[in-house]
């Protein structure tokens, strides 16, 4: 049995004169220690696609239908109560932006210590106990006196060092990190994913990578969705994905890359921008920006199929493989 | 801290020297003080001598020096009406005043931090509907109103409460008598808090709700929730310290401010207080007294926002008082 199994998730946002489809009936697996990462563009709803598996979609967010099962029990029909015990604690969450991750007027050691005793029966000192141990794995130095300082006294890196240690606290079986390096220094942002990777790989934790950064994907995922406009457009082993894209979007990401460009050319970027949620044009979403689209992309949206190694949402998918543009891409 | 607390005390010393400077002005441009010291049948002659000795022919400089010499040593002239020094006077009349705002304020602080919580966490609930409309009323209607009302429903109608005066006072240390030893004196000190709170409350009713709101969006909340705490300890923890903070700097200046709307609420009630000393003053044109209401109410306000500003220092951790002005 797979520890996550999302079904046809679909999530809605009520606005104030209509309702939009964030999520348009997403399903995946993620297997017991499996490292998966969902990539996509700003808006693609990599974001909605993390807070939604944990229930915690704020207003005017909803989950309409769809079932997520974590560990056999579904998240979506789980009471207040269920959901406290579930976050946190089984599944933790690593947010984007540590500078406002953290409570301001907290200690860092508060701000631990309630994590483990919201859910576990310790005293104020065993929980202090567990907190500097955890320290110590994310390689704080002198973790003693960090429980006294606030967020304000650390810096950055630091401070997402220590939101990874409370991901870690109760030994969750998932944790979720939503673009966890975005914020942070280039210099510390290869040290923060080695440490999520080793931390993962030593505790046989299961990972959803969220990110927009394709690198990062092939060094630390074994599988990867990718979005686009609330839809996943294709999935499958990382590897496959990175190195024999199927779907034009996803080649387009790829050949974005600035690695892809003899230094001094323009980067190749797919031309036009991801469609605003009220306004996901008919058929395949990704239509007007595709320079392979037919009339059937127009006008239906395409099923995944399983081609070359993965699944892609593709109508097209064929043609474009044997296209000529396309081979001379990838030689 | 010492660098802190010395930048803060120049800052004070600088909003008194301009208060005393108006309140000078004030003194110099409310009539001719001959006129109240002297009667009709002295000649031109002897009063222009009086004014001589009594330097009101020196230049504005050397007058306000005077003045402000005297000031620092305690001395704020002598109240034409009581015959006594302007500082006792008030002194005398001050601790039925701040009893009275200390009153306020219990009510204020009581209310305001469940009201706006509440109607926080709740925005689209009923009871939330009624409190925030209600508050649009409190504000909306002045003090004096208020307590007139009060007085008619309460006093007159039912005669729950006394509709004058402080009642039953124990002496406490000093001219310190306290309204909070005898049931007579708390009687007599509940309408008045009420009415001189009523405007307060509304307002940091949705201060704090405003404040909280935002709060509740915030990163933080999000991971709180994220991490499974328990939802009293999100709003009344991780959220309502951060809340407070902004209520605390523009609590200071609200006590400061409620001293001076104690003129309105003590007539009304005729307590015995130097808000209404103060209008009283003002219809005798007992111009020293008025000047040292002025220059004691500046006072209080000065004090009340520095003790303020410390305060918020201590409960905000990143605001260090001990590295601060270094």
């Amino acid at each position: 049995m797979s520890l996550l199994s999302v079904r046809d998730l679909t999530v809605k946002f009520a606005m104030r004169d209509q309702t939009v489809t964030a999520l348009n009936g997403i399903s995946f697996d993620l297997a017991k220690g499996e490292r998966l990462g969902i990539v996509g563009e700003s808006g693609a709803g990599k974001s909605i696609t993390g807070f939604s598996l944990m229930n915690l979609l704020s207003r005017p967010g909803y989950i309409d239908t769809g079932k997520i099962l974590f560990e056999g029990e579904d998240v979506v029909q789980m009471n207040d109560k269920r959901l406290r015990n579930l976050r946190g604690n089984r599944m933790a969450m690593i947010f984007q932006d540590p500078m406002v991750t953290l409570n301001p007027v907290l200690t860092i050691g508060q701000q631990m210590i309630e994590t483990l005793m919201a859910h576990r029966k310790l005293s104020h000192e065993e929980a202090r106990q567990i907190a500097i141990v955890k320290l110590r794995e994310v390689y704080i130095p002198s973790p003693e006196e960090r429980l006294e300082q606030y967020p304000h006294e650390l810096s950055g890196g630091m401070r997402q060092r220590i939101i990874i240690a409370i991901a870690l606290l109760l030994d969750p079986q998932l944790i979720i990190a939503d673009e966890p390096t975005t914020a942070l220094d280039v210099t510390i942002q290869a040290d923060i994913m080695e440490l999520m990777l080793e931390l993962c790989q030593s505790n046989q934790v299961g990972l959803i990578l969220i990110t927009h950064d394709l690198g990062v994907v092939s060094q630390m995922t074994e599988r990867t969705l990718v979005m686009y406009a609330g839809r996943i457009i294709e999935s499958g082993r990382t590897r496959e994905i990175i190195n024999d894209p199927q779907h034009p979007y996803t080649q387009g990401l790829i050949n974005a890359l600035p690695q892809q460009t003899v230094p001094g050319q323009r980067l190749k970027q797919i031309p036009g921008n991801m469609p605003g949620l009220a306004s996901i044009p008919a058929g395949c979403a990704f239509n007007p920006r595709c320079k392979y689209a037919t009339d059937l992309c127009r006008s239906r949206v395409p099923e995944a199929v399983h081609y070359g190694g993965v699944e892609v949402a593709c109508h097209e998918v064929q043609r474009l493989n044997s296209d000529e543009d396309r081979q001379e891409a990838r030689a | 801290m010492f660098a802190y607390l010395a930048k803060r005390v120049i800052q004070a010393v600088a909003v008194m020297f301009v208060i005393s400077l108006i309140a000078f002005a004030i003194q110099g441009n409310l009539g001719d003080p001959l006129r109240e010291l002297v009667g009709q049948s002295v000649s031109e002659e002897v009063r222009q001598q009086l004014r001589d000795e009594m330097g009101l022919n020196d230049s504005f400089v050397t007058q306000y020096l005077r003045f402000a010499g005297n000031a620092l040593q305690g001395d704020l002239g002598t109240s034409y009406f009581f015959k006594e020094p302007a500082l006792d006077v008030i002194l005398k009349k001050l601790p039925a005043t701040l009893e009275l705002v200390f009153g306020a304020t219990l009510i204020i602080v009581g209310f305001s931090v469940p009201l706006g919580v509440y109607t926080a966490i709740k925005p689209d609930s009923i009871l939330s509907r009624i409190i925030m409309g209600l508050s649009i009323v409190g504000i909306s209607i002045p003090v004096f109103l208020t307590a007139i009302l009060m007085i008619f429903v309460f006093s007159v109608e039912y005669g729950w409460f006394p509709s004058y005066g402080r009642g039953d006072t124990v002496h406490v240390w000093g001219y310190w008598e306290t309204n909070f030893a005898t049931a007579d004196g708390w009687l007599h000190i509940i309408l008045p808090s009420i009415a001189l709170a009523s405007i307060m409350l509304p307002l940091f009713v949705r201060l704090i709700r405003a404040e909280m709101m935002e709060v509740l969006q915030s990163e933080y909340v999000k991971y709180a929730k994220a991490k499974g705490i328990n939802p009293w300890r999100i709003y009344f923890v991780h959220a309502l310290k951060n809340t407070l903070l902004p209520v605390i700097t523009v609590g200071g200046v609200q006590i400061g401010t409620m001293v001076a709307y104690t003129i309105l609420t003590e007539t009304v009630f005729q307590w015995p207080g130097m808000g209404f000393m103060f209008l009283e003053a003002v219809n005798r044109v007992d111009t020293p007294l008025i000047v040292a209401y002025l220059i004691v109410v500046g006072f209080i306000f000065v004090v009340t926002n520095t003790i303020v500003d410390l305060i918020y220092g201590l409960v905000n951790p990143t605001v260090n008082i001990a590295r601060m002005g270094a």
